[in-house]
């Protein structure tokens, strides 16, 4: 049924100094256990490595961002994720690990724009400044918990929680008005 | 507002990322404690004015409980570490040492 | 008539007009004024009536320590009182009013007030309003309120239409102050490599260097800082802001900075003022000094002006504040005063200088100019009714009867010396020390303020560190200093040289004449705005106060909106003086943030309107709004309380609910219930460690009800735990309650028992999660298809998963309603498609959706308790007579310790009963039980409360649970409940389970 399947703001888009999009489906893939003992399982489920501290490793549609010291988080199609998972899960069979589909569970946008720092640094007690194309910081964005992964020159990929995904529309929008733009970092 | 750096993730951020736990180092008493022994860990808390040791949760980062041995008075860290332990490491005990040589170490 | 000077004027444009209107009359100034220059061109010297007397006041101050002129700024929506001309930069359009005045400013009743000053002397509420009682609620405040109060608060509908926001900046020196000390520190640090960010506060770099004069490598001041605003401007490793205060500083170098953004053109699109959240490696404070009044007779008639004020709006502005100024000083800075009024063709009677001989390099040039100087001598009263018309000169060291010399003026410019601004450093803990020659506290470099990793994080330089000569160097320094102190490496060069005249020290004046006796001291004021006088402090002393921070809420010294900017130190020197004793044995009082004022829209940030706080939306959010939900708030949640529809109260709507749900097929939205995957070869343990009962006999495919405790054995959360596999179990918690149970899991698993190989994760918004309740419900779902929910393939507590209707689905067989109930899970994604179907598919069976509280009526007809209702944190399972729940097998689950505790195990124990009205009326939320008789304290003594209560459709009367005193034993028994009124309310206590006890609706 996931051509019923819909994310939480479809299309969703806001342009200001920063272009503010909803970036749909996802699969995502929660995957806690030891990192290390896992290496293998993630390289032939996503042919990523697995990422050191607060980096994302990506390929072919696929990606791998570093959660915590033993979580993963596998970014990939939405309509894979499933299949994932469970080949995922049959992989690390007999290790302890916990392989979850939590796809549904987020919502994604996507920042553009030389000046997406400047948007998030009225949200995020982060210095922007310090972060490189292939970082991933958790953090709160205003009042929620947010991921921010820089996943390419002048873009930012920021996963929050489904239910919030409104409040979080709104907040990056009002960040990204014309005529507020800080100039702290471009 | 304090900084403080998570020793699970080496993020270094401001205090509205962290949620705080109180009193480092409790020991729990289940069932079969004295009365005695089951206030001290409910109840009981430590309040010094100097070295004290308490829980940080990186609530809005990578999750992970943590320990911070802290001055009351000067706001000074000493130092953070990993929650997996029933008392004060040997480092950050040195490191206290250090900064603050009347210190009547962990108890 | 025009005070604007023909020439001069460093900070206006003459070719740009402004237009503005001050009490709705039209005034012009020039692009660059402050409203204050502004008003002063236009000959507007009468701006306000004081706090307490209603005297006519004036402007005092040039900058942010103003504390008399202040208005009340915009219109409607926009409206704010207590505005400071002095720091409001003029636009076109601009509408100032003033306030404090009834009924005109010119013409103010409340004036008589200052007939009889001795009158509202210190402590004249506290002695005055004590008696008798009754009097104070309904004579006296309501006569101070219309009194008192400091301009108007906007109406009570506006709305601010404007933009505010807040910024999360990060650099490794912040310098505060943008005066030449604050750009060399700046340039300094960023030369030796460090990161720096640099604020000024006003609208200018530069601060007063270049009205004073000062030279630097041998070129004027504007020359320098023209070259040095545009250095810093090239760096990359540099970030300069105007308009940007350093508001406070706080712990481990957390600075807020108020950026106000567009107040000063209010038409271009941006926001107004932005909060800065700057967290610096080291700060460098030079935020330079303040000057003092003089404490003289009439010293807070309009006229009377800081001497550095004076000079500020004829260089800066071109306004001449007076057509003839008498310069007061006890020091030389004040001559800078005279010879730039005398430069401006503006008339000098005279130079009254305190100290008995005057003859530094200033002095000598005022001398030269032609100007007399009067030594020894000090201004005996002021003269004139709204404004200066002269001054009564007398010997400083006489008692001021009579006096010597007068002269005509319509301004006197006022000089006590100066004193640094220390706030910033003393906000976060920095100490002082008091400087003997300069008479001022200056920062004490050996005691700064703290930081992370316990060395100070503070640097001060220029006239906020007592340095009023040359800066420039020092400032250089400091800022090396805090570079290198962040792992800055580089080197900074050498620095230019100020060049600043020596100045002969000044001599502590605090009273003028030293002598003087109390019909001159109750007319010297210290606070302008909150009318405190010299005779107020002394006799705040006399009445036996000592303490400093006493005097000041005593006699309200410094408590008003510029904090005593201007008046603490001279309050200080007279209550030391009253007290025998130095000034630095007083000490100070404490300097808090903010520096100054800051909007209510700038704290609030981004956190108004859609975005005040985070409401979480369910998948069928959507849905629900567009079908009339009644929201309830449940956490950051908005559930449908119910569905209105068309002519329906609430009432009605939730009586359809509950009464279809029992006939047809009710349908609820329970995606927000939490969902936490328990997983691991440990899991089982520790299920059983967080569930009073046992979880971990539960076989795979199978769910059980469970408790959840806290170590006090207080019920924190409960719920339907299915068994996925031997490894892994899905834990439904309570609505509000799935943040802090998987917080909780987590607490136990990495600080406790971090050995136990348990994994959990938060899958609560995985799901949208449906439950179809009713006697139809199984028809609807074979009529999905694809999954055999028959009652013999899918048992009562069991749950499976597969397709249903085309969907991924997990159906559990539970019921919180006591019917037949399925509650199915489906990936949040296709939450909204699946709920379509159900309505689409089960429209001729009677599907509808209920609220929350058609659920809540729907669970206490059962007699299922309620996390919330039945507990409020003090409730043990015991008590809601769950023994049942609670395992014997175990040795040990959170809270098991807890519950043997004595007041636990006591036979005394509010108990969950079943209620019935015998009116068959509703009973009030919360009512208490009243057994007739009094209690210890000689109140009404109660022996049990309504925990929930609710009209019952389904047995049409009300019903209720409530927790009563050997409740159970009690079955049968009628007791009182306690309305509103004094009603009292009669109700039978029956069996909690009104509704299908034998449980047959729900097993088929």
């Amino acid at each position: 049924m996931s051509e019923l399947a819909q994310s939480a703001l479809p299309g969703a888009r806001y342009e200001g100094f920063v272009t503010v999009t909803e970036a749909g489906l996802r699969g995502m893939i929660t995957l806690r256990g030891d990192l290390s003992a896992m290496a293998g399982a993630v390289k032939d489920a996503t042919g990523c490595a697995v990422p050191a501290l607060r980096r994302v490793e990506a390929s072919d549609g696929k990606a791998v961002a570093w959660m915590s010291p033993d979580e993963l988080l596998i970014l990939c199609d939405y309509a894979d994720a499933p299949g994932l998972a469970a080949s995922l899960a049959r992989a690390l069979e007999g290790q302890f690990a916990t392989v979850a589909n939590v796809s549904d569970a987020r919502a994604v946008f996507t920042l553009t724009g030389a000046q997406t720092g400047d948007a998030l640094a009225k949200l995020c007690p982060v210095d922007f400044g310090t972060l490189r194309t292939g970082d991933i910081r958790r953090t709160r964005a205003a009042q929620v918990a947010a991921a921010i992964w820089v996943s390419g020159e002048g873009e930012m990929t920021l996963v929050c929680f489904r239910s919030v995904a409104q409040y979080m529309f709104d907040l990056l929008s009002r960040a990204a008005a014309p005529g507020s733009e800080p100039r702290l970092y471009a | 507002m304090l900084l403080l750096t998570c020793p699970c993730c080496g993020v270094t951020a401001e205090e509205t990322e962290f949620a705080p736990g109180g009193e480092a180092h409790l020991k729990r008493f289940g069932p079969g404690s004295s009365d005695a022994d089951y206030e001290s860990y409910m109840f009981n808390r430590k309040n010094p004015r100097g070295v004290h040791f308490e829980r940080w949760r990186h609530a809005y980062g990578c999750g992970k409980w943590f320990l911070a041995a802290r001055c009351t008075m000067t706001l000074e860290v000493f130092g953070t570490y990993r929650a997996q332990t029933v008392e004060p490491p040997a480092e950050i005990v040195a490191a206290i040492k250090a900064k603050r040589p009347d210190w009547e170490g962990f108890a | 008539m025009s005070h604007r000077l023909a020439t001069g004027g460093r900070l206006i444009d003459r070719a740009r007009d402004v237009k503005f209107t001050f009490n709705g009359k039209h005034m012009k100034g020039h692009a660059g004024d402050t409203l204050a220059a502004s008003l002063l061109a236009n000959g507007q010297t009468l701006l306000g009536r004081s706090f307490k007397y209603h005297r006519p006041r004036g402007i005092v101050a040039s900058g942010a320590e103003e504390p008399n002129a202040l208005v009340g700024l915009g219109k409607g929506d926009r409206y704010e009182p207590n505005q400071r001309v002095t720091t409001t930069e003029v636009f076109d359009g601009l509408s100032a009013e003033t306030q404090n005045h009834w009924p005109s400013l010119d013409f103010d009743l409340l004036a008589v007030n200052s007939l009889v000053p001795q009158f509202l002397t210190a402590g004249f509420y506290y002695k005055t309003f004590l008696r008798p009682r009754a009097f104070w609620k309904h004579v006296y405040e309501p006569i101070i309120r219309k009194s008192a109060g400091l301009g108007k608060a906007p109406a009570h509908d506006a709305r601010d239409p404007d933009r505010y926001e807040q910024l999360y900046a990060f650099c490794d020196v912040l310098v505060i102050g943008g005066g030449i000390a604050g750009l060399q520190a700046a340039l300094s640090a960023a030369e030796a490599g460090a990161r720096v960010a640099l604020w000024e506060q006003t609208a200018h770099w530069g601060g007063r260097a270049p009205v004073d004069g000062v030279t630097i490598d041998g070129q004027d001041a504007d020359t320098w800082i023209a070259a040095t605003v545009a250095r810093l401007e090239g760096m990359d490793n540099v970030h300069l802001r105007l308009r940007c205060m350093g508001a406070g500083l706080h712990d481990h170098g957390y600075v807020l900075g108020y950026e106000r953004v567009s107040d000063h053109a209010p038409n271009i699109d941006a926001p107004r003022h932005r909060l800065w959240r700057m967290r610096a490696g080291q700060i460098v404070t030079a935020t330079g000094a303040i000057e003092r009044p003089l404490s003289f007779a009439g010293n807070d008639l309009p006229g009377v002006m800081l001497a550095s004020a004076v000079r500020d709006y004829v260089v800066n502005y071109a306004v001449a504040p007076g057509q003839s100024v008498v310069v007061v000083t006890n020091n030389d800075d004040a001559y800078r005063t005279a010879i730039a009024l005398r430069r401006a063709g503006i008339g000098v009677p005279a130079v009254v200088d305190a100290r008995a001989e005057a003859n530094g390099p200033l002095v000598a040039e005022a001398r030269a100019a032609g100007i007399t100087v009067l030594t020894g001598k000090g201004i005996r009263k002021v003269k004139g009714g709204r404004r200066v018309t002269g001054v009564e000169i007398c010997r400083i060291d006489s008692k001021g009867t009579a006096f010597t010399e007068v002269f005509d003026c319509d301004a006197v410019a006022m000089s006590g010396g100066w004193s640094p601004v220390v706030h910033l450093w003393s906000h976060c803990g920095g100490k002082l020390l008091w400087d003997d020659a300069h008479h001022f506290f200056r920062p004490d470099a050996n005691r700064p303020p703290l930081g992370v990793d316990g060395t100070g994080f503070v640097t001060v330089c220029g006239a906020a560190n007592g340095d009023l000569g040359a800066v420039l160097h020092g400032a250089h320094d400091a800022g090396v200093v805090a570079a290198k102190a962040t792992g800055a490496t580089g080197n900074a060069p050498t620095p230019a040289t100020d060049n600043a005249p020596d100045m002969v020290p000044m001599d502590a004046v605090w009273m003028m004449p030293r002598n003087a006796e109390y019909d001159l001291r109750m007319k010297m004021w210290l606070d302008y705005q909150n009318d405190v006088k010299v005779s107020d402090v002394q006799l705040a002393a006399r009445e036996g106060y000592q303490s400093v921070e006493h005097t000041k809420r005593y006699t309200t010294l410094g408590m008003a909106t510029d904090q005593g900017k201007l008046s603490n130190i001279n309050g200080l020197a007279i209550l030391s003086d009253a007290l025998g004793q130095p000034i630095p044995a007083t000490g100070t009082t404490t300097f808090r943030p903010p520096y100054t004022p800051i909007s209510i829209g700038a704290i609030a940030g981004e956190a108004t309107g859609s975005t005040f706080q985070p409401l979480r939306r369910s998948p069928l959010q959507d849905w629900h709004e567009q079908n009339g939900a009644d929201p309830e708030p449940v956490g950051h949640w908005r559930r449908p309380y119910t569905f209105l529809r068309a002519g329906e109260d609430r009432h009605k709507a939730v009586n359809r609910e509950v009464t279809n749900a029992r006939t047809n097929i009710g349908l609820l939205d329970a995606s927000t219930l939490g969902k936490i995957l328990v997983s691991g070869p440990d899991a089982g343990r520790f299920m059983d460690m967080l569930y009073t009962n046992m979880m971990s006999n539960l076989k795979p495919g199978k769910c059980r009800y469970g408790l959840m405790c806290n170590e006090n054995g207080f019920l924190m959360d409960d719920g339907v735990v299915a068994r996925l596999s031997e490894d892994a179990f899905l834990v439904h918690t309570t609505s509000g309650g799935a943040d802090h149970v998987h917080g909780w899991m987590e607490d136990w698993l990495q600080c406790e028992w971090w050995d136990w190989k348990v994994h959990t994760v938060n899958l609560t918004e995985q799901y949208a999660q449906i439950a179809v309740v009713g006697p139809k419900a199984r028809q609807l779902l074979e009529r999905l298809g694809g999954m055999n929910v028959s009652a013999d393939a899918l048992k009562f507590m069991e749950w499976t998963d597969g397709k249903l209707g085309g969907f991924d689905a997990r159906v559990f067989r539970i019921s919180f309603s006591g019917e037949l109930s399925f509650e199915i899970a489906v990936p949040a994604s296709q939450g909204r498609a699946f709920w379509n179907k159900l309505l689409a598919e089960g429209a001729d069976l009677g599907v509808m959706p209920y609220g929350t509280e058609a659920l809540h009526i729907l669970r206490a007809e059962k007699g299922f308790i309620m996390i919330g209702d039945e507990t409020d944190g003090t409730v043990i399972p015991q008590d809601l007579n769950l023994n049942w729940a609670i395992s014997k097998k175990k040795d040990d689950f959170l809270g098991k310790r807890g519950m043997e505790r004595e007041a636990m195990i006591h036979p005394d124990r509010w108990k969950l009963v079943g209620l019935e009205t015998l009116d068959g009326s509703v009973l009030p939320h919360g009512a208490l039980a009243v057994t007739g008789g009094k209690n210890a304290n000689k109140q009404a003594e109660t022996e049990g409360r309504v925990t929930s209560t609710y009209y019952s459709a389904t047995l049409k009367r009300g019903i209720a649970m409530a927790l009563v005193r050997f409740g159970p034993d009690r079955m049968g028994e009628v007791l009182e409940f306690a309305g509103p009124n004094d009603a009292r309310i009669k109700a039978r206590i029956v069996d909690p389970v009104l509704y299908d006890k034998e449980g047959a609706k729900q097993n088929v």
